[in-house]
C-alpha cells in the first residue's frame, strides 16, 4: 500500500505564497532578467555564431553607443531618451483607464487623431496667424481631438455598456485612414508624404528638438502619479475598476467617472500628438505612432499601473529593442526577425515569472513540515490550486476516463471552496 | 454493546501548503447510525469528509472501510465501496429530467429511463420521497433538487451517505421531511454523515457527534449524553454565552415607510411585489424568508440601488421643534425651504428670509434661530445612494456581498475607510487621517485580527471582514441601519458579535433592519419579524410571540416552489403536531 502511495504521489505542487517579503518579488524579476540575457546569448550563439558576450556588448553598443565614439554615443543615448520618453507619455495617457479596468487600446488612434487635428491647423492657419498663438491654437486642436477620440468609445461603453477593446482597436483603423485621405487632399501630386512644416514649431531646447519631450514626459509622469495616487478623482478611479457594485453602493456615478477618466487619457494623447507634430516631425504621418499605442499596454501593465515604475518598464522596453537593433546592425542582419524573437522571450520570461511570483512549486520529498496556518482565505486559495496539480499529475496512471472523471471532480470541488 | 464499523479514519492529514486542514483526524462512521460532523466555518469537516468521497487525496492516514484498508482517489472509488456524497451545491444539470440526472454516468447495463424511473418510485416508497423523476431540474424548488441528489446517490447503490450542510436552504417543515426519510435510511442499515454548525439539528437528528476544530478532531460523544452548550464549548474552544440579549424596545416611533414597493430584478420581472411596512426606530425588524425570495432587491430598492418601480420609501425625520443646522443643510436648500414655509423662528413666527442677505442667513441659522415646524418628511424614491446621503439621511446598509459591494477587497482596511467619507472636503486629495483613526478604532474595539490597517481586506478571514464592514457602516451612527445575512459564514463568536452590535444600535434608537436565514436566531434576535415569500409580504409577527413553525408555513405561503412541495410540507407539519 506504501509503495503504491509513493508512485502516485506528484511530482511537484503548487502553492500560492503567503506573506512574502517585499524584496522576493524583486529578486525573481531580477532573476528573469539573467535568465533572459543569458538565454539571448546562448541564441546569439547558436543562430548568429557571436560569442554571448560579444552579444551584451553589441545591446549596450546599439542603446547608448558604448565603446563608439563620444559623439555617437550621446547621440544614441539622447535618441533612446527620446524614445523613453514618448513610449512613456503613452503609457501614461492608457494607465487611468487601466486602472479603471477599461482596456483603451486605442492610445495609437487617439494620438494620431491629435496630431491630425494639430496638423489642420498649421495647414489651413499657418502663416495666417502669428507663431506663438498658433502653438497654443495647436496644442488645444491637439488635446480636442484626442478627448473626442477617447471619449466616443467611453460614452458608448457608459450607454450601452459595448466593449471598448474592439472599439477602440476599430477606432484606430479610422484615423489612419483618415490622415491618410488628408495627405491626399494637402498633397495632391501623389508623392505620400506630407512636407515638413515651418510653421507653429516648438522652439529647440540645446539645439536639439525633443527635450521638450522629455520634460513634459517626467513632469506628467509626476502629475499622473499624485494623481492616481492621492486625488479624490484617482480613488474614484480605483474603485470602479476594483468594483463598480462598490461603486454604486458608495454613490460613485460610474458612467460619470468613466468618461471623465478617458477625457485625461485624451488629453495626455492630446499633448503626445502636440508633441509629435510640432515637436518632432513637423509634419503628420499614419505611421507617427509606431505602435508604440500597443507597446504602452505592456508597460503599463508590467509596471502595475504605477508611473513611476512605468519609467523602469518603458526604459527596459526601449534599450531591448535599441539593443537587439545593435545585435542586428553589428551582424549585417537588415530584417528584424531575430531581433523580435529575442524581445519576445524577454518579454515572455519577464510576464511569466510574475506568476512564479505569485506561486511557488514544490518538489516531492522536499515538502517541509506544515505549520498551521489561520487565515482560512489563504488555505482555500492554496487547495484549489495544488488540489488541481497534483490530480493531474496523478490521472495518466488512472487511464484516459478516470482521469477526466478526476480532474473535473477537483475542479468542481475547488469551485465549491 | 459491540458496534460494526463501516468507515475507520486513521491518522489523516491533509494540508494546502502552510495550512493544515485535517491533522491526525481518527474517527469511526458505524453501521446504522446517524453522525453529525460538528465545526466552525473552516475547521475541515468538508475537507475530511472530501476525502472519504474520493475529492481529495490524504497526505497521510489510513481509510478502512469494513475492516479492510482502502485506497480512494475518485468519486468513483468512492462509490466502489458504497459511499457518496451530497455536496452543498448541488452538482446536478438543469435541462435534464430528475431521471436523466441519476442514470448520468452510470453503467447498469442498457439505458433505459423508464428503469431508471421505476427504480426511483420503489426508492421513494421504501424511504418516504416524493419526487416526479420526469420532472425537469429548473423546475425544482431547492427541497427537491436535494431529494434528486439523495436519490442519486442510492441509486449508485450508496450505504454510506455523506450531507454537507443540508439544511441550509431549507424552511424547517422540509427540514422535517428530511430528518424523517434520514431516519427511514437509517433504519434501512445505512450510515448518514451530516456535517453541519447548526447545534439544535445536531441535537435532533443524531445518534452521535464528532466536534473538529481547526483541523482537529475534539471527540466524539453521544448525542443522549450531551447538551448545546458543551458542543459549543467544545467547537469553539472556551466557553461562549449563547445568549442573545434582547431588551423590549424603548418607545419605538417610526423611522421609515415603505408603501406599496415594487422593484423588478435582474430579468425585469418583480422580484418585490406590492410591498408595504413601517420600519421603527428602537426597533429589530427580522425579515424572514427562502432566500432569494425578493430580500436582496428590496433592500437595495431601499438603499437607492435598484430602481424602485412603483411605491414610495417615506423617511420620517423627527425634526419638530429642532434647529436647522448647516451639517446636512446647504445654504441654498435652507432658502428654498424656508421659502416654502419650513421653519419658525423661537417665537413661533414664520421665517422667510425676505430681504435677508446670505450673512445674515447663515448667522440666524448658526444661532439656533430658525427651527422645523414639522417632521421632516423625505421620499426616498429614485434617489441614489449619494442623494440620499447628501440629504442627511444617514441610512447604513451592510450588504449580502461584503467583498464585491460593501467593500473593495483589495483595498487595505484604510482606504475601505475612506469609502464614506472621502467626499469630505474642497480638498481635490483624499483626505486619509480621519478614515486611518476610524480603522485604527474599529480595529481595537471590534478585535479585527489583522497584520496592520494596511492589509487588504481580502486577505482577512470571513468574521474580521464582516466585523470592518459593520464597524464602517455604525460609525455614522445611522438613524437606519439594514443588514443582509450579516452572520453567514462566521463563527460563533462573531456571530454573536454581530448580534450585540445590532442590539446596541436598536438602544441607541437606531431602526434596524436584519435579513436572516437561521430561523432559531430570527427569533431571539427580532422585534417583529416580517416574513417575506414570492416578493410579497406573507405576514408581520411579533416575534416575541410566534413559533418557528408558523413562520415556516408563511416563508412558503408565496413561494415560488410549487404547490406540491408546499402541501407536502404543510401535510407534514400537521402530523408532526397530531404526534
Amino acid at each position: 500500500m506504501n509503495t503504491n502511495k509513493k508512485t502516485r504521489e506528484p511530482l511537484f505542487h503548487l502553492i500560492k505564497r503567503a506573506n512574502v517579503p517585499a524584496w522576493q518579488p524583486w529578486a525573481i524579476r531580477i532573476g528573469a532578467l539573467l535568465l533572459g540575457f543569458i538565454i539571448m546569448g546562448i541564441l546569439c550563439m547558436i543562430s548568429l555564431e557571436t560569442n554571448p558576450i560579444d552579444a551584451w556588448k553589441y545591446m549596450f553598443k546599439g542603446a547608448f553607443g558604448i565603446g563608439t565614439t563620444a559623439k555617437t554615443a550621446k547621440f544614441k543615448t539622447l535618441a533612446l531618451l527620446r524614445d523613453l520618453s514618448l513610449l512613456l507619455l503613452f503609457a501614461l495617457a492608457v494607465t487611468p483607464a487601466f486602472k479603471m479596468k477599461f482596456w483603451n487600446i486605442g492610445a495609437e488612434g487617439q494620438v494620431l487623431m491629435a496630431a491630425l487635428f494639430s496638423m489642420m491647423c498649421i495647414q489651413y492657419f499657418g502663416g495666417k496667424v502669428p507663431n506663438v498663438p498658433l502653438i497654443f491654437i495647436c496644442l488645444a486642436a491637439a488635446m480636442i481631438g484626442g478627448i473626442i477620440w477617447a471619449v466616443i468609445p467611453a460614452l458608448f461603453k457608459a450607454k450601452w455598456n459595448t466593449n471598448e477593446t474592439l472599439f477602440t482597436l476599430m477606432m484606430n483603423y479610422v484615423v489612419i485612414q483618415l490622415i491618410i485621405f488628408m495627405i491626399k487632399v494637402w498633397v495632391p501630386n501623389g508623392s505620400q508624404s506630407l512636407a515638413p512644416s515651418a510653421y507653429a514649431n516648438l522652439p529647440k531646447i540645446a539645439g536639439e528638438d525633443f527635450w521638450f519631450t522629455i520634460i513634459i514626459a517626467l513632469a506628467l509622469t509626476a502629475f499622473m502619479f499624485v494623481y492616481l495616487r492621492f486625488s479624490k478623482h484617482g480613488y474614484e478611479i480605483s474603485v470602479v475598476g476594483e468594483s463598480e457594485n462598490t461603486a454604486r453602493y458608495i454613490g460613485i456615478k460610474v458612467k460619470k467617472v468613466i468618461i471623465r477618466t478617458l477625457i485625461v487619457s485624451g488629453i495626455v494623447c492630446g499633448i503626445i500628438g502636440f508633441l509629435l507634430v510640432n515637436g518632432i516631425n513637423h509634419t503628420v504621418s499614419e505611421k507617427d505612432a509606431g505602435g508604440r499605442g500597443f507597446t504602452a499596454i505592456l508597460v503599463s501593465w508590467l509596471a502595475k499601473f504605477n508611473p513611476i515604475f512605468m519609467i523602469l518598464t518603458a526604459f527596459l522596453v526601449v534599450f531591448l529593442t535599441k539593443g537587439t537593433e545593435g545585435i542586428m546592425e553589428e551582424n549585417q542582419i537588415t530584417n528584424e526577425f531575430f531581433s523580435q524573437v529575442l524581445i519576445g522571450i524577454m518579454f515572455l520570461l519577464i510576464i511569466a515569472c510574475e506568476f512564479f511570483i505569485n506561486y511557488k512549486i514544490v518538489f516531492r520529498h522536499r515538502t517541509a513540515k506544515p505549520q498551521p496556518v489561520l487565515a482560512v482565505s489563504e488555505s482555500q486559495a492554496a487547495g484549489s490550486v495544488d488540489d488541481r496539480s497534483g490530480e493531474a499529475a496523478e490521472a495518466p496512471v488512472e487511464g484516459a476516463s478516470t482521469a477526466l472523471q478526476t480532474d473535473e471532480t477537483a475542479d468542481q470541488a475547488a469551485k465549491e471552496e | 454493546m459491540e458496534h460494526e464499523i463501516a468507515i475507520q479514519m486513521k491518522n489523516i492529514t491533509k494540508t494546502f501548503g502552510p495550512v493544515v486542514a485535517n491533522r491526525g483526524v481518527n474517527l469511526d462512521i458505524r453501521k446504522g447510525e446517524i453522525l453529525s460532523v460538528l465545526g466552525e466555518n473552516g475547521c475541515g469537516k468538508t475537507t475530511l469528509m472530501n476525502m472519504i468521497a474520493g475529492i481529495y487525496y490524504p497526505d497521510e492516514g489510513q481509510i478502512f472501510v469494513n475492516g479492510e484498508e482502502v485506497t480512494i482517489k475518485s468519486p468513483k472509488d468512492a462509490f466502489r465501496y458504497k459511499i457518496g456524497m451530497i455536496h452543498q451545491h448541488f452538482k446536478l444539470i438543469d435541462v435534464f429530467t430528475a431521471a436523466q440526472n441519476i442514470a448520468l454516468g452510470v453503467k447498469k447495463g442498457r439505458y433505459s429511463l423508464k428503469k431508471v424511473a421505476a427504480e426511483v418510485r420503489d426508492m421513494c416508497d421504501r424511504y418516504g420521497f416524493q419526487i416526479d423523476p420526469k420532472k425537469m431540474i429548473h423546475e425544482m424548488s431547492v427541497s427537491e433538487k436535494q431529494t434528486v441528489e439523495i436519490i442519486k446517490v442510492l441509486y449508485r447503490g450508496a450505504d454510506i451517505l455523506i450531507l454537507d450542510e443540508p439544511t441550509a436552504v431549507l424552511t424547517p417543515q422540509e427540514i422535517r421531511t428530511l430528518f424523517k426519510v434520514l431516519r427511514e435510511m437509517k433504519k434501512d442499515g445505512k450510515s448518514i454523515v451530516i456535517i453541519t454548525h447548526k447545534l439544535n439539528e445536531v441535537m435532533e437528528i443524531s445518534d452521535r457527534v464528532a466536534v473538529l476544530r481547526k483541523g482537529e478532531h475534539i471527540a466524539t460523544v453521544d448525542t443522549k449524553d450531551t447538551s448545546e452548550k458543551e458542543l459549543a464549548d467544545m467547537m469553539v474552544g472556551k466557553k461562549v454565552e449563547l445568549n442573545i440579549d434582547r431588551k423590549d424596545p424603548v418607545d419605538p416611533k417610526p423611522r421609515l415607510f415603505i408603501e406599496h414597493l415594487y422593484v423588478k430584478n435582474k430579468e425585469g420581472r418583480y422580484a418585490v411585489e406590492d410591498v408595504s411596512f413601517t420600519i421603527n426606530g428602537g426597533e429589530i425588524l427580522g425579515i424572514a424568508g427562502i432566500a432569494g425570495n425578493g430580500q436582496k432587491e428590496l433592500l437595495e430598492g431601499i438603499a437607492g440601488l435598484q430602481r424602485v418601480s412603483k411605491g414610495d420609501i417615506i423617511f420620517h425625520n423627527p425634526k419638530k421643534n429642532k434647529p436647522v443646522t448647516f451639517f446636512h443643510k446647504k445654504l441654498r436648500q435652507i432658502k428654498r425651504m424656508a421659502a416654502e414655509g419650513f421653519f419658525h423662528d423661537p417665537q413661533g413666527n414664520k421665517v422667510d428670509f425676505k430681504g435677508k442677505s446670505n450673512k445674515e442667513i447663515i448667522r440666524l441659522v448658526n444661532e439656533e434661530q430658525v427651527l422645523f415646524y414639522e417632521d421632516e418628511i423625505i421620499d426616498l424614491r429614485h434617489r441614489t445612494p449619494r442623494q440620499i446621503q447628501e440629504l442627511g439621511i444617514k441610512l447604513s446598509f451592510v450588504p449580502e456581498d461584503r467583498l464585491n459591494m460593501g467593500l473593495v477587497g483589495n483595498m487595505s482596511i484604510v482606504d475601505n475607510m475612506a469609502l464614506r467619507s472621502y467626499r469630505k472636503g474642497r480638498s481635490i486629495f483624499v483626505n486619509k487621517k480621519r478614515p486611518k483613526a476610524l480603522a485604527d478604532k474599529i480595529i481595537r474595539e471590534l478585535e479585527v485580527v489583522t497584520p496592520s490597517d494596511m492589509t487588504p481586506v481580502r486577505r482577512l478571514s470571513g468574521g474580521n471582514v464582516q466585523k470592518v464592514l459593520v464597524g464602517r457602516e455604525i460609525s455614522s451612527s445611522p438613524k437606519v441601519l439594514m443588514a443582509a445575512y450579516p452572520v453567514r459564514g462566521l463563527d460563533i463568536n462573531s456571530s454573536y458579535l454581530i448580534y450585540n452590535l445590532l442590539n446596541q444600535q436598536k438602544e441607541k434608537n437606531v431602526a434596524v433592519v436584519f435579513v436572516g436565514e437561521d430561523l432559531d436566531v430570527l427569533l431571539a434576535l427580532s422585534d417583529r419579524l416580517l416574513v417575506i415569500s414570492g416578493g410579497k409580504v406573507a405576514g408581520i409577527v411579533d416575534a416575541r410571540k410566534v413559533t418557528k413553525e408558523e413562520v415556516g408555513m408563511l416563508m412558503l405561503s408565496n413561494a415560488k416552489a410549487d404547490a406540491h412541495a408546499v402541501k407536502t410540507a404543510a401535510e407534514n407539519a400537521a402530523e408532526e403536531d397530531k404526534q
